[in-house]
C-alpha cells in the first residue's frame, strides 16, 4: 500500500465512523430531551443538590397520587448568583430555590418573577432558614464560642469569598452585626473590629464547598464558618469524633427564598406544578425531611420534635441592621465599597 | 564524531535531571488522580462510574467531541492552506486571529457566547421569540467548544506547511492535476502527522474543556452536565471519590489520546524508514 | 517584489483554492470568534472612556494584575529552562523511557484543567504528598503565588518543549561537529553555536507559555488562596464581577487581557515570520 492510499482509506474510514458515531449519540441525547412527560426544572444553590435529591422523589410520588400524572424533576446548582444570571440569559427554569433573597429579587426586577414574590408564600416566601456557625476542631483548641474570639491573634478562619459567595456575605454580615451591637455603633471600632477578622482569614474559597475542602482536607484554619445547616452536614459527612459545631449567641438569619419563574413556567406548561411544587416544601413532611438536613423550619410541630438540635440564638436580620439588602451590598460589597477598603494592606 | 553534550557524566546528569522533574512535575499528578479515584476500591470506583448521571456525562462530552472534530478540521486546514500557499495582505492578521482562543480567558469565552446568544442577546432575544434555544442546551456546548478548540489543527499545520514550502504541489498542478487531486495525492501525505495531531489536541481540549463550558451548559444534572462539570459537581457533594473517578477517566482518555499519538509518531518514523 | 504586487500578479499563485480556503476561513473567523467578540465591545460601549479607566485602574484589579504577571513570569522562566532541557534529552539521547516521557509532555493538554488543579491543591497542600515533604523545609506552595506559578507552569510546559523540540530536531549533525571539532567545551558550543539557532523558537514558546497563563483560570483557583491584594488573579476579579452581574465590568477587565495577549501573539507571529524568511531566504 502506498502512503497516500494507506492514509486516504484511513482518514475516510475514520470520518465516516466520527459522522456515523455522532449521528447516533446526537439521536440518542436528543431522544431523552424529548421524554413525553411534563418535566420541571428546579434551579437551586450549589450546595441543594442532596437535599433535592431527596425531596424530589417524593413530590413526584405525591403528585403521582394525586393527579395520577408522571413527572419529571430535573435539577441544576450552582453559585445562586451564577444561576440567576443563566436564568436572565435564557435558562428555563420554572422553579427557583436559593439561598440569596438578592438573587430572586435580580429576577424580579428583570420581569421574570413577580414583583411581590415574597407574599406569594409563607414566611417571606422562606420555607427554611438558617443561620451563620463554626465548625471547630475536636476540644476546640482555641476555645471559640463567639465572634470576637475570632480577632484573637492566633486563630485562623476560613470561610469563602463574601465577593463570590452568598455564604460569605452572611459570615462577612454576622460579624458586622456582632461588632455593631458590641461597639455601640461605633463605626470606628467596628470598622477596626472587621479588618482584623477578615486579617485573620487563612483561605477565600470562591464558593463554600471550596472552603470546607481547605479546612477538612488541606487542614487549614482553627475555624469553619458557613451555614448551621452545612457545618452540621459537614461534621455528619466527616465524623463527629474529630469536629465540633459553635453556633454563636448572636448570628444572622439566612434565608433560603424561594419563587415560580412566572414566564418560563407558563411557557413550559408548568404554572401548576411549580406553584405545587414550592407549597410542598411546607408541608409538614417535607419540613421534618428538611430538618433531618439541618435547616431551621416554620412548621411548629416539626420545629418541636427537632428542638434539641437548634440551639437558642438570637438572629439578627439584614434589613435590621443594613437597612436593605440593597444598601448592604451597595455600601459593603460593591468594587472599592468598605469590604475592598477593610482589606486593604 | 562526537556531539554536543555526548560525554557520559554531562549525559547522566541531564537525563537524569529531566525524568526527575518530569516525575515530580507530571507524571506524580497524573498518579495522584488514580491513587484518590481508586482510594476505596475497585468496586466504589466502578458504582460511581456506572452510576446513570456519570454515564450520561460520558455520553454528551463524547458527542460534543465527535461534532466538534470535523468542523476544526476542516476550518484548520482551509486556514493553513490560505495563509502558507498564498501571499495577501491582511496575512498576518488573519494568522494572529486565529490566536483569539488562546488569548481569551475560557470563562469569558463562555461569557461573550452568552451576551450574544442568551435571551438578551441580539441574536439570542430573536430566536427566543422563534423558540430556539442554543444557550443552556447542548448546541451552546458545541459553539463554545468549537470557540475554544479552533487553533489547534490550524496551529499544528501552518509552521510544517510553510516549512515544507509549495513546490512540491506547484509541480503537481504544473503537470495538470485538479485541486482536490493536488490536496489529496500531495499535501495530505505530507501533513497527515501533524493533522492528525492537531485532531488529538482538539479532541482533548474538547473533552476537557471547563471554564467556558460551565457559563453556557447551566449544569442541568442528566441533560447538560459533561463529565468536567460532572466531576466538578461531585467535588462539590463531598463525594471526591466520585469526582476523582470521573478526573480518571477523563485522564483516561488523556491517556489514551498520548498512546494514539505516540504510536501514530512511531509509524511515521518507521514509515520514513523505509523511504 | 512587495508584497501587494505579488498578491495582485496573477502568476504567483499557481496553486488553486484561493477562494475556497478563504471563504471558509473568513467565514468561519467572522462567526467563531469576531462576531462573539463583539458582543464583548458592546457591553463596552456602555462605558465611558472615565468609567473604563476606573474599572481597570482599581486598586484590587491592579493587584490581580501584578500577581497573574509576577506568576506567570515566573512561570514561563522557569518552563523555558526546564522546556529546553526536556525538548534537549528527547532529541539529543537514546534511553529507556524515552517515549513515554515523550508522550507525558503532552499531559497537561489533554488534561482538563479543573483537573490539574485539584489534583495540584491536594498533592500541595500542607498534608499532601508534596506539601507535607516541603513545608517542614519552609516552603509553602499551596495558598501562596509559588502555587499560582506551579499551575501555570504545569498547564504551559507543552508550548515550550513542543516549538523547541523540532527545531532541535532539524539541526544539522554537521554544526555540532563544526563546534566540537574546534575544540571548544561542551558548555561554550552549546551556548555559541546551539542556542543562536534555538532561541528564536525558545522565544516563541515562552512567549506562548507566558500568554496562556495570563488567561488560565481553572487550574489555579483550587491552589491560589485567592487572598485580596495577594493571591488573586486576574481571570478571578472578572469571575468576581459576573457574580455581581456587572457584566461591563467584567468586559473591561477582560479586554485588558485581551489586548495585552492578542499583542504579545501578534509580537510572537511577526517574529516566527521573520525566522522562517531568515531561515529559507524567501518572502515567507
Amino acid at each position: 500500500m502506498t502512503r497516500s492510499t494507506f492514509f486516504r482509506t484511513g482518514l475516510r474510514r475514520s470520518l465516516i465512523a466520527t459522522a456515523v458515531g455522532a449521528t447516533v449519540a446526537a439521536t440518542a441525547v436528543s431522544n431523552t430531551a424529548m421524554a413525553q412527560e411534563r418535566e420541571l426544572l428546579n434551579s437551586s444553590y450549589d450546595i441543594a443538590r442532596e437535599l433535592f435529591s431527596a425531596i424530589n422523589p417524593e413530590f413526584q410520588a405525591w403528585w403521582q397520587e394525586e393527579y395520577g400524572e408522571e413527572i419529571a424533576i430535573s435539577q441544576s446548582h450552582g453559585g445562586s448568583s451564577a444561576q440567576a444570571r443563566a436564568i436572565m440569559q435564557g435558562m428555563r427554569a420554572d422553579v427557583v430555590t436559593f439561598n440569596q433573597v438578592t438573587d430572586v429579587q435580580v429576577l424580579a426586577d428583570a420581569g421574570l418573577v413577580a414583583e411581590d414574590w415574597q407574599d406569594a408564600f409563607d414566611n417571606n416566601a422562606s420555607p427554611y432558614y438558617s443561620t451563620t456557625a463554626f465548625l471547630v476542631r475536636k476540644g476546640n483548641p482555641k476555645g471559640i464560642e463567639s465572634w470576637d474570639d475570632l480577632v484573637k491573634e492566633d486563630v485562623q478562619m476560613v470561610f469563602p469569598n463574601p465577593k463570590t459567595s452568598g455564604n460569605g456575605r452572611y459570615t462577612y454580615l454576622a460579624a458586622w452585626g456582632f461588632a455593631e451591637n458590641e461597639f455601640d455603633g461605633d463605626e470606628e471600632k467596628i470598622q477596626d473590629f472587621m479588618r482584623t477578622f477578615l486579617r485573620n482569614v487563612a483561605v477565600f474559597d470562591t464558593g463554600g464547598r471550596g472552603a470546607t475542602t481547605s479546612f477538612i482536607e488541606r487542614g487549614i484554619g482553627d475555624v469553619l464558618i458557613s451555614f448551621e445547616s452545612e457545618v452540621n452536614n459537614i461534621r455528619g459527612e466527616y465524623g463527629s469524633d474529630d469536629y465540633e459545631v459553635i453556633v454563636p449567641p448572636v448570628s444572622i438569619l439566612a434565608e433560603f427564598p424561594v419563587a415560580v419563574v412566572g414566564e418560563n413556567a407558563e411557557r413550559n406548561g408548568n404554572s401548576d406544578l411549580a406553584q405545587s411544587y414550592l407549597e410542598y416544601l411546607y408541608r409538614e413532611d417535607t419540613q421534618r425531611l428538611l430538618a433531618g438536613f439541618n435547616y431551621r423550619v416554620h412548621d411548629e410541630t416539626v420545629v418541636a420534635e427537632f428542638a434539641d438540635q437548634f440551639p437558642d440564638t438570637e438572629l439578627l436580620e439584614v434589613e435590621d441592621v443594613f437597612g436593605s439588602w440593597e444598601e448592604a451590598m451597595e455600601n459593603h460589597f460593591e468594587g472599592g465599597a468598605l469590604l475592598d477598603q477593610l482589606q486593604r494592606r | 564524531m562526537r556531539r554536543i553534550g555526548d560525554a557520559p557524566a554531562v549525559r547522566r546528569l541531564l537525563i537524569g535531571a529531566a525524568l526527575l522533574l518530569s516525575a515530580l512535575f507530571l507524571l506524580l499528578p497524573l498518579v495522584a488522580i488514580f491513587a484518590q479515584a481508586f482510594s476505596q476500591g475497585v468496586m466504589v470506583f466502578w458504582a460511581n462510574v456506572s452510576n446513570t448521571f456519570t454515564l450520561h456525562a460520558i455520553g454528551l462530552t463524547l458527542v460534543i467531541a465527535l461534532l466538534t472534530i470535523p468542523i476544526c478540521l476542516v476550518f484548520g486546514v482551509a486556514l493553513a492552506w490560505l495563509v502558507t500557499r498564498f501571499s495577501f495582505p491582511g496575512r498576518r492578521i488573519l494568522q494572529t486571529l486565529i490566536d483569539i482562543p488562546f488569548a481569551v480567558s475560557p470563562v469569558v469565552a463562555g461569557l461573550i457566547y452568552l451576551l450574544l446568544y442568551g435571551r438578551n442577546g441580539w441574536i439570542g432575544s430573536w430566536l427566543d421569540t422563534h423558540d430556539i434555544q442554543l444557550m443552556f442546551a447542548w448546541p451552546g456546548i458545541l459553539m463554545v467548544t468549537i470557540f475554544v478548540t479552533c487553533p489547534f489543527v490550524a496551529r499544528e499545520l501552518i509552521p510544517l506547511m510553510q516549512a515544507q514550502g509549495s513546490r512540491e504541489e506547484e509541480a503537481a498542478v504544473t503537470l495538470g492535476a485538479g485541486g482536490w487531486t493536488t490536496f489529496r495525492r500531495v499535501t495530505l501525505p505530507n501533513i497527515r502527522w501533524a493533522l492528525l495531531y492537531g485532531i488529538i489536541l482538539t479532541n482533548a481540549r474538547a473533552v476537557g474543556e471547563f471554564g467556558a463550558v460551565s457559563v453556557v451548559a447551566g449544569a442541568i444534572r442528566g441533560k447538560t452536565n459533561t463529565l468536567p462539570l460532572h466531576l466538578e459537581q461531585l467535588y462539590q457533594d463531598y463525594n471526591a471519590v466520585g469526582a476523582f473517578a470521573s478526573a480518571a477517566l477523563l485522564a483516561l482518555i488523556a491517556l489514551l489520546t498520548l498512546a494514539a499519538k505516540a504510536g501514530l509518531e512511531w509509524r511515521a518514523a518507521r514509515q520514513e524508514a523505509f523511504l | 517584489m512587495s508584497q501587494l504586487a505579488l498578491w495582485r500578479s496573477g502568476s504567483a499563485r499557481v496553486l488553486p483554492g484561493f477562494g475556497l480556503s478563504m471563504g471558509i476561513s473568513v467565514l468561519f473567523i467572522s462567526l467563531v470568534l469576531l462576531l462573539p467578540i463583539t458582543g464583548l465591545f458592546g457591553q463596552l460601549a456602555g462605558l465611558s472612556l472615565a468609567e473604563y479607566w476606573a474599572i481597570i485602574t482599581e486598586g484590587r484589579v491592579v493587584a490581580s494584575y501584578m500577581v497573574t504577571i509576577g506568576a506567570a513570569a515566573v512561570a514561563a522562566l522557569v518552563n523555558a529552562v526546564f522546556g529546553l532541557l526536556l525538548a534537549w534529552v528527547l532529541v539529543r539521547y537514546e534511553f529507556p523511557g524515552k517515549r513515554l516521557l515523550d508522550a507525558l509532555m503532552d499531559l497537561p493538554f489533554a488534561l482538563p484543567t479543573a483537573v490539574a488543579g485539584i489534583t495540584l491543591a491536594t498533592l500541595y497542600a500542607g498534608n499532601g504528598w508534596m506539601g507535607s515533604l516541603l513545608e517542614p523545609l519552609g516552603f509553602q506552595v499551596a495558598y501562596t503565588w509559588v502555587g499560582i506559578a506551579l499551575a501555570m507552569a504545569f498547564t504551559s510546559i507543552p508550548f515550550v518543549v513542543r516549538t523547541v523540540q523540532p527545531v532541535l530536531e532539524d539541526l544539522p549533525a554537521e554544526v555540532d561537529e563544526a563546534a566540537m571539532s574546534l575544540g571548544a567545551t561542551d558548555g561554550v558550543a552549546f551556548r555559541r553555536v546551539i542556542m543562536p539557532h534555538l532561541w528564536p523558537a525558545l522565544v516563541t514558546g515562552t512567549g506562548l507559555a507566558f500568554v496562556r497563563s495570563l488567561g488560565e483560570f481553572g487550574a489555579i483557583i483550587f491552589i491560589a488562596g485567592n487572598m485580596p491584594y495577594e493571591t488573586e488573579i486576574t481571570a478571578l476579579m472578572i469571575f468576581v464581577k459576573l457574580q455581581e452581574y456587572d457584566y461591563a465590568g467584567a468586559s473591561a477587565i477582560a479586554s485588558v487581557v485581551l489586548f495585552v495577549s492578542l499583542a504579545l501573539l501578534l509580537a510572537i507571529n511577526i517574529w516566527q515570520g521573520r525566522f522562517v524568511r531568515r531561515l529559507h531566504g524567501g518572502t515567507g
